[in-house]
């Protein structure tokens, strides 16, 4: 094992400027403050810099195990995966792309649909993974974020749907841009059920991602800095031709621009996410598990 | 050669210009006969270079300078038109236009892109070349509700390279406006037909774009992404702009394919910019089919077809195990 490992960026994605997903090494260099931190000690911070608070991206199965009790959920809508319908190829083909994607990640696409509880509360969590293509959103992210909502809608439980994506799959062409409408759709429908919608923007919202679903929650709630937008950074520089100022497109500047609630450190964001669900109306699940959960999936077997 | 003439068209380019100068010599019967011959061939040269465009070619032809914008086809279908302004919240976006009218004798709302085409620089820059703000999607969704409340059918006009992307649009919630349109377009009780006439481009277009039928121009393009964006994206290289277009299927014929669209508008031969007349004449019928099918269908279950439609968007490239 490697004393310190430098993190790699993750292919695809327009907005992975800083490396901060969480690296393999024993040690690592805080990107935030330059302290060298013990992995294990990262971790049992839940990938926030003990010192300067800097929140590290994590992935879908850690953001599901920080959220459900005891690290116990139920997955959903495993058997999707895309056909490639383009026939798309850049310098690589996509399909070659997409098959060394779920080899490395050992995941189908970039989202995990989820339900279990949240501190007693049955809630349907849709967890985005950036390391899967930047996070970007193609027909499977769409189908499975849609039928999120629809378990949403169907059981009347709150749905969470963390994203962290650099936006659209551009891939899989206008279909990518559709499930934009389509989740949109479906979200309407949870509105008119008056079932809550929370968005968790996480490092990084951008692109289809957030002018859609990511910004559509009853309440939007970010972590600190994370970069969240339409347009990316370099896009806007080449439109205006000059450097954008420091915190733009940061939670902290969408919380003064009135896009967001509430900025929430990862280490509070389980409590809050309970706490409003009850003032929203949420009551605890019945104490005795129902029938899914005796088939649950421990979360580090996975 | 006129300047508006693309690289691909220079044979038609060639032939306006012989018919140009006999038109300007006084007129003879064999001077007319002449340039009878060189119309007949004009229009099959025409037919034959759009016969086969690349799909690069037709990003140029659906960003051409003349195409035709949603004003001049209002103004050749409709009567009465009666531009609206402003979202009631911030600004007028003039790169959206919001319009009450008479179709033959009903009366809808015109919502479209305005890129500027056919004007002066400082028309474009009036417009923003057809980049709207935040306050652009939220006066499209203002005289939309309004549509809604009066029971007028929407008719969406769709050209715009993107939603523009500037810091003030990010300040004022660029995102969160055109997602809220295509939370609300998915549940407004009226009909919407959806014209995608020239650049359908991302979010910016689909902002505006959820209806219960979608037609596309025949040398229209619909994309997640500006194939030069995409080339740079994934090529590390914008020019290689035109393997992106191909790659990225945004011709009409694809979407058709891919099931995002309904139906196919045709277009004059050479294109809806050479002639707006006629590309405003062959609109107005497959649009009055697609008002009248909508228009007859009960309001809970054009919603609920709205709904579905959306709902299997994306479906042809999914395999379920």
């Amino acid at each position: 094992m490697a004393w310190f490992k430098k993190a790699r960026k993750p292919m695809g994605s327009a907005t992975a400027e800083k490396p901060s997903r969480v690296p393999e090494g024993l040690w690592v260099k805080c990107p935030g403050c330059a302290q060298v931190l013990y992995n294990k000690d990262l971790e049992s911070n839940l990938h926030v810099c003990p010192k300067c608070a800097h929140h590290f991206r994590i992935g879908a199965t850690e953001r599901l195990r920080i959220l459900f009790d005891e690290g116990r959920w139920t997955e959903h809508h495993t058997g999707l995966a895309s056909t490639d319908p383009l026939h798309f190829t850049d310098t690589k083909a996509y399909r070659d792309r997409l098959r060394a994607t779920i080899d490395a990640t050992g995941m189908t696409d970039a989202v995990v649909v989820a339900t279990g509880r949240l501190e007693g509360l049955d809630v349907v969590v849709a967890a985005m993974e950036y390391a899967f293509i930047g996070g970007s959103m193609g027909v499977v992210v769409g189908e499975k974020i849609t039928r999120a909502i629809e378990i949403g809608v169907d059981r009347r439980q709150p749905v969470i749907v963390v994203s962290s994506s650099g936006g659209a799959r551009m891939m899989e062409g206008v279909l990518s841009l559709m499930q934009m409408a389509k989740i949109s759709a479906a979200l309407a429908r949870l509105d008119r059920a008056r079932v809550p919608f929370i968005s968790v923007l996480t490092d990084p919202t951008t692109g289809g991602v957030t002018a859609s679903f990511a910004m559509l929650g009853d309440l939007n709630i970010a972590e600190p800095k994370a970069l969240i937008g339409f347009a990316g950074p370099r896009v806007i520089e080449q439109t205006i031709k000059q450097k954008l100022p420091d915190g733009f497109q940061r939670s902290e500047f969408l919380l003064e621009h009135g896009m967001l609630d509430l900025i929430v450190d990862r280490r509070e964001m389980k409590a809050v996410l309970a706490r409003l669900l009850r003032l929203l109306g949420a009551a605890p699940a019945p104490v005795e598990p129902p029938v899914e959960m005796a088939t649950a999936v421990e979360a580090d077997q996975r | 050669m006129p300047i508006d003439i693309l690289d691909f068209e220079k044979p038609i380019g060639a032939l306006l210009k012989e018919i140009d100068a006999l038109s300007a010599q006084p007129r003879t019967r064999e001077r007319q006969q002449a340039i009878d011959a060189l119309e007949r061939r004009l229009e099959a040269t025409r037919s034959e270079i759009y016969g086969r465009l690349t799909p690069w070619q037709r990003v140029m032809v659906a960003r051409h300078a003349n195409r035709p914008t949603v004003l001049e086809y209002a103004s050749r279908l409709f009567t009465e038109v009666t531009e609206i302004s402003g979202d009631r919240r911030f600004a007028d976006d003039h790169a959206m236009v919001t319009a009450f009218a008479r179709y033959k004798e009903t009366p809808v709302l015109i919502v479209g892109h305005h890129k500027g085409g056919g004007g002066d620089t400082k028309q474009k820059v009036y417009r923003n070349f057809g980049y709207a703000k935040p306050e652009g999607y939220r006066k499209a969704l203002r005289a939309m509700k309004l549509a809604e409340k009066f029971g007028c059918p929407v008719l969406a006009f769709v050209d715009t390279p993107a939603a523009f992307p500037g810091v003030e649009s990010e300040e004022r919630g660029v995102a969160e406006a055109i997602a809220v349109n295509l939370r609300e377009m998915a549940a407004l009780d009226t009909p919407i037909i959806v014209i995608v006439h020239g650049e359908g481009g991302s979010g910016g277009a689909l902002g505006i774009a959820v209806g219960d039928r979608i037609l596309m121009h025949e040398f229209a393009i619909y994309s997640v992404i500006p194939p030069e964006g995409c080339a740079a994206i994934l090529w590390r290289d914008s020019n290689r702009k035109v393997e992106a277009a191909e790659a990225l299927k945004l011709t009409a014929p694809d979407l058709v394919r891919f099931e995002v669209i309904d139906a196919i508008v045709p277009e004059p031969p050479g294109g809806a910019h050479t002639d707006h007349d006629r590309a405003a004449a062959l609109l107005d019928e497959p649009l009055a089919r697609a008002l009248a099918e909508v228009s007859a269908m009960d309001p809970a279950a054009r919603l609920e077809a709205r709904y579905r439609k959306f709902r299997a968007m994306g479906s042809v490239g999914i395999r379920e195990s």
